[in-house]
């Protein structure tokens, strides 16, 4: 019984890294600049953490079925049982201090450095349950916004009040987060309601968006395409369906579409 | 013998006619007709961007615009809701059900007038789930989800109240109910026109109530069969 227990143990390890080392479930090729790193850190961690998992899981089924006839007993570790929790306890505990270290630079070249100081700005609103942009206009300043002035009905998604801000006129607001290639983009997420998520897993970018707060996100894409920005937090009923895309087009394109939106 | 048959006949005919007087408002041939216009800029309706929804987005060759001020041909206003407010007695619900619509992500028709107690048939004819929220305040609040295919949702408003309605799932629908208590009312159509049919002689109010810029009030003398014109005008700003 307990050499069945050892193959069944070999059996369902090789079947849970089958599909890490097949890439059965991998993420879509990235298009950021910062993408390749979070890739390299995610390779680095799967191969520690996997490394252990398995070698971890063998020994189990090696001592398991070494010690199934039920003869050769361990009575004693040398030592004592101290030793042995002590190493494991310094094995992982190194492993996770590493991943952690050299995660951080990862995470620090994303959201420590700030935004390119020419870096495009466009507003996000995010509410239950859709995402809304907001771009500055001809005038490159966005007008203020105002949360009593919100109103879905009239299309004021972000509370602006261009009657008495001269501002908030030509403000460009759509459904769709439009961007140039291989320009440095800033975005200001802000929720309506509850908490949120922006997600672009081709971004490599995972962001909550949490009310009463203006949360900086900065990337830059570098290939060309229509791209799926979904929310990953539960946020509702229809959260199965807050989403909206991410349309990155030449700079030329932009141009035209930008001055075919702030155009009428 | 025959003074009492003629009296006792006289008297049946009274009291049937009088019963039926007052069983129902009396139905009169007068009508208030006219147009709703603008003056000043209206604002710019904004498309609506229905990506993230494509069985809605797919409905659509030309992008749906918000319908808070929907203008029309020399500068009249659509869905302005015309109705008697004072002046006649309160009419009981008719039978038969007003019928809204969710197609295409949006609400048809954008303004729903109905009266209070009458029973309202709300469809779902998307493929796509929608929760249907009327912020009531004077009738009580509710939200109701109808997944595609359900059969549609069954209810009534007491009072009389303009309810705005949204979507909770798809935020840019938005609607009105206008429960009224009387029977007498009209919606501006494309052109801003109106009419109001079947009014008794008497004198009336005539309310003109329109979604951002409220209400407007004229009074109208009906005497006999005839047509009465009421025009109202709302001052509309761009912004």
């Amino acid at each position: 019984m307990g050499k069945v227990f050892a193959v069944a143990l070999i059996i369902i390890t090789l079947v849970s890294v089958y599909p890490i080392f097949a890439h059965t479930w991998w993420p879509p090729p990235t298009i950021s600049t910062t993408g390749p790193g979070v890739d390299h850190q995610m390779d680095e961690t799967l191969a520690g953490t996997g490394f252990l998992f398995i070698s971890s899981q063998l020994i189990l089924a090696g001592f398991v079925w070494a010690f199934s006839s039920g003869k050769g007993k361990i009575k004693t570790w040398p030592g004592g049982a101290t030793p042995v929790v002590a190493f494991g306890i310094i094995i992982v505990g190194l492993e996770i201090l590493s991943l952690t270290f050299v995660g951080s630079k990862v995470w620090a070249s994303m959201y420590m450095v700030p935004a390119n100081e020419h870096a495009l700005h466009v507003d996000v609103q995010a509410e239950q349950f859709a995402f809304f942009f907001r771009y500055p206009g001809p005038d490159g300043v966005f007008g203020p916004i105002h949360a009593e002035k919100i109103s879905d009905g009239t299309g004021n998604y972000f509370g602006l009040d261009p009657a008495n801000d001269v501002s908030a006129r030509d403000d460009v607001v759509v459904g769709s987060l439009t961007i140039p290639v291989n320009t440095p983009i800033l975005l200001t997420l802000h929720s309506k309601d509850m908490i949120h998520n922006f997600y672009v897993p081709e971004l490599r970018l995972q962001q909550d968006i949490v009310p009463g707060l203006d949360i900086p996100l900065h990337f830059t894409a570098t290939k060309a395409g229509r791209y799926e920005i979904v929310c990953t937090q539960l946020c509702g009923l229809g959260h199965y369906s807050m989403r909206a895309f991410l349309d990155v087009m030449s700079q030329s394109d932009y141009d035209s579409w930008l001055k075919q939106q702030s155009g009428d | 013998m025959r003074t009492k048959y003629f009296l006792a006949l006289t008297v049946a005919v009274l009291l049937g006619g009088g019963m039926l007087l007052f069983a129902n408002p009396p139905a009169g041939s007068g009508s208030i007709s006219g147009k709703i216009t603008y003056t000043g800029t209206p604002p710019k309706m904004k498309p609506i961007d229905m990506s993230k929804e494509p069985s809605c987005a797919k409905q659509h060759t030309t992008p749906v615009l918000t319908q808070n001020v929907t203008t029309g041909p020399g500068n009249t206003l659509q869905w302005v809701v015309v109705y008697i407010s004072a002046g006649e007695q309160e009419a009981a619900a008719p039978s038969q059900a007003v019928r809204y619509d969710q197609k295409g992500c949006e609400y048809i028709p954008h303004v729903l007038p109905m009266l209070a107690a009458q029973e309202l048939q709300i469809y779902n004819d998307d493929q796509t789930s929608h929760n249907i929220h009327p912020l009531a305040k004077v009738n009580s609040e509710w939200n109701k989800s109808q997944p595609p295919g359900s059969p549609p949702i069954d209810t009534k408003w007491e009072k009389p109240e303009f309810i705005p309605v949204k979507c909770n799932i798809h935020p840019w629908m938005h609607g009105y109910f206008v429960v009224l208590k009387t029977s007498h009312y009209a919606v501006s159509g494309e052109d801003g026109s109106f009419e109001i049919k079947g009014l008794p002689a008497g004198k009336y109010t005539v309310t003109a109530w329109q979604e951002q810029y409220g209400s407007q009030n004229q009074d109208v003398v009906i005497s006999g069969s005839e047509n009465k014109t009421a025009n109202f005008a709302f001052k509309v700003l761009p912004y």
